[in-house]
């Protein structure tokens, strides 16, 4: 199956242009192409990783194809050369798979949730062209071909959340997200040319060979800092996080797409595939550790306060991000990329299971739901299982990943991200539970009945459900041969167990989730006059820390100031330089023009004068005779 | 016994006449006559030149050719000018060929 790895992006990719060109205007063969396309992306992901797992590739012995796609000889080797390759160990393996099965749920789900949309057809599209370009992303073998596709997967993110263009603020997002990630990406590009300057290639392993022997460290921790400010916007870490609350704007497949699979996993990955660049500066290790920890901190407190279901989630995801970024950062690539899979089966049950409520009432506000458990069992199921496991309740996927995480940090002696890990892991179970228990219990606050979705809606969550349950196995400390033995960097070790770690975690996840039945199940205590009460705190945080209101401040005050200054300077300044310029010619020109005489033989003399003086001039050094 | 000097002064005394010719004359038709003159004296100065200096080659000659062939062309494109002038201005006086004054 390895050989056939290029089929996997290439499937999804042929779905876009034929659903676009060949069957738009039949919308359930159109799903059927996109559907088709992807599932036999994931049977060959499948084979992959099975192949992979079995024929003992390793992340030190990757098995690598490429062609070159423009090469420039130079005198010593390559001048320039750009390949397009695929780069298959693990890493590789494990992400085709998470990405290719995810993609196909959601675009299973999309079929009942996008029934009887105008854009049915073109929404099939674009999602076949986003999840090709993520997984172009994923097999890529150099810098460039992944920073290709890494674009792609910005225009295909922008199309998505602007899915409802005609509703202004979803033209908005999509704008906004792109131009967010732009800003990061700029710094991704400025970051590999870096390193292309500094070693004279784009290849992965080619860098991994030679970083490790550069010399001038200032210049490669600069071009490592840049790099990392490509997933700071990919996988929205503060302070370039803005765009993703508002990509919720999009439809709910796509946010589960957008926020499990595809995109902000891009980031997460990228700092996995090129880690070795990462690894060896450990003051850019610092900056991601602790980017990445306040990050998670920051969203989770976000998290709390939010109302709207799909922004509670959103603000899970950026915190949960936060998480596997810290992990990068204190060492541990396998915990981030484990954290990374497991999330993203139970996030996009989460975002599917919400999208399913949403579908059923039309509405996003969880203070306008409840009682939806009765309504909609299997959604509610699926839903309490995906939280349960995004809580880190054992057994669950998220208990195993999220300890890892804990436990990276604590062992590496990062022991003020272990509390703070702690803190989010208490934070993360009361918000998804607060969810919970005003959404799905307790009275219907707004007289909103539920009602089951069709099966297309609720098989993807069934399976995703199993996922979340079973997927942290494989990489629990007890199984011999797990996660860390495929994943890793530099030597593959086997996690031992930290009970006290563990034991904590779990204790403030129930913790949390006792006091969000204490506030919200039991309303013991009035929600609405605790927030009263801390009401500048809470308006704060509602206001989500008020970034959005600091960037357009800045926006309208300094780039627009600026710009005026630039206007003024433009019109005053150099238009006068050249306006005068301008009339001096024009003025001059008036008074030199009575040098015409319109005299014929006036012309003919100054011209056989300046012939004469010119020979004389050029004859000087000879005059006084022929020799 | 002629030497290069008396070609020498022939063409200067030619190239002073077409000179005079060109700058002095108000016909048109005579200013042209007086490039010709200047060209010719050129062309005598191309040729003795060739045959006093370097007596080996033809270069002046080539060169002299060059000129009387271009001459033609000038000749041919100043009548047009003449005629054009003539039938504007009813005139062939240069004088009255001042479109281009201020």
């Amino acid at each position: 199956m390895m050989e056939y790895a290029w089929l996997v992006p290439l499937f999804p990719a042929l779905a876009f242009p034929v659903i676009v060109f060949v069957t738009r205007r039949l919308r359930l063969l159109s799903a059927l192409v996109g559907i088709a396309a992807i599932a036999a992306s994931f049977v060959v992901s499948v084979g992959i990783l099975v192949e992979v797992l079995q024929a003992g590739v390793t992340m030190e012995q990757p098995v690598e194809k490429a062609l070159n796609w423009l090469a420039i000889p130079g005198p010593e080797g390559w001048l320039l050369k750009i390949e397009a390759g695929i780069l298959l160990d693990p890493l590789t393996a494990v992400m085709l798979v998470v990405v290719t099965l995810v993609a196909l749920l959601v675009e299973i789900y999309s079929v009942g949730y996008m029934h009887g949309d105008p854009g049915f057809s073109v929404f099939f599209s674009y999602l076949s062209l986003f999840s090709a370009s993520m997984l172009g992303l994923v097999v890529a073998n150099n810098f460039f071909m992944m920073f290709f596709f890494w674009e792609l997967v910005g225009l295909c993110s922008y199309l998505l959340i602007g899915f409802y263009f005609h509703k202004p603020e979803a033209a908005r997002a999509s704008l906004k997200a792109f131009v967010t990630n732009r800003v990061a990406d700029f710094g991704f590009m400025l970051g590999f040319f870096f390193l292309f300057l500094m070693f004279g290639t784009f290849n992965f392993r080619e860098l991994a060979e030679a970083v490790p022997h550069a010399e001038n460290l200032g210049l490669l921790a600069l071009a490592a800092a840049l790099v990392f400010i490509g997933p700071i916007g990919k996988s929205a870490q503060f302070p370039l996080h803005v765009w993703l609350p508002d990509a919720m704007e999009g439809p709910t497949p796509v946010s589960a797409l957008i926020h499990a699979a595809t995109m902000v996993a891009a980031g997460v990955y990228l700092l996995a595939r090129a880690f070795v660049l990462f690894a060896g500066l450990p003051s850019v290790m610092l900056i991601i550790a602790y980017v990445g920890g306040f990050t998670a901190l920051f969203a989770a407190t976000i998290g709390v306060v939010q109302r709207d279901i799909k922004r509670i989630l959103a603000y899970s995801t950026i915190s949960q991000l936060g998480y596997m970024v810290m992990a990068m950062g204190v060492g541990s690539m396998t915990a981030g990329m484990f954290h990374l899979t497991t999330h993203a089966f139970f996030k996009a049950l989460l975002f599917l299971g919400a999208g399913s409520v949403i579908h059923a009432l039309n509405e996003q506000d969880i203070f306008r739901m409840g009682g939806l458990a009765r309504d909609m069992k299997i959604t509610a199921g699926t839903f309490i299982i995906g939280a349960l496991a995004l809580a880190g309740i054992p057994p669950l996927a998220g208990f195993w990943s999220k300890d890892e995480i804990l436990l990276a940090a604590y062992s590496h002696g990062y022991t003020g991200l272990y509390l703070l890990g702690t803190v989010v892991a208490f934070l993360t179970a009361f918000y998804m539970f607060r969810l919970i228990f005003v959404a799905f219990f307790g009275p219907r606050r707004a007289g909103l009945h539920g009602h089951e979705s069709p099966w297309t809606m609720t098989v993807p969550l069934l399976v995703l459900a199993v996922l979340s349950v079973v997927s942290g196995f494989m990489g629990a400390p007890f199984v011999a041969h797990g996660f860390s033995s495929w994943v890793y960097f530099g030597e593959p070790h086997h996690v031992e167990p930290n009970y006290v770690v563990m034991f904590t975690s779990t204790a403030v996840a129930i913790l949390g989730i006792y006091l969000a039945w204490f506030i919200y199940g039991r309303e013991a205590v009035s929600h609405e006059a605790l927030s009263r009460r801390w009401q500048g705190v809470y308006r704060l945080v509602y206001n989500k820390y008020y970034v959005d209101e600091a960037y357009l401040w800045f926006f309208r005050r300094v780039v627009l100031g600026l710009a005026e200054a630039f206007n003024w300077h433009d019109r005053n300044v150099v238009d006068r330089i050249f306006d005068g310029v301008g009339d001096l010619v024009r003025w001059s020109g008036r008074r030199l023009r009575y040098l015409q005489t319109g005299h014929l033989p006036v012309y003919g003399l100054v011209l056989f004068a300046a012939v004469v003086v010119l020979v004389i001039w050029a004859a000087a050094p000879v005059i006084g005779g022929i020799r | 016994m002629i030497t290069l000097s008396h070609y020498l002064a022939l063409a200067g005394l030619l190239f002073v006449v077409g000179l005079f010719g060109a700058l002095a004359k108000r016909n048109a038709v005579a200013v042209l006559m007086g490039i010709e003159l200047m060209l010719n004296a050129v062309n005598i100065n191309l040729v003795a030149f060739n045959r006093f200096m370097n007596p080996g080659e033809v270069t002046g000659q080539v060169f002299a050719l060059f000129v009387i062939v271009v001459a033609a062309a000038e000749v041919a494109v100043g009548l047009a000018i003449v005629i054009n002038l003539y039938r504007r201005r009813l005139a062939t006086d240069v004088e009255e060929a001042d479109w281009l004054k201020w």
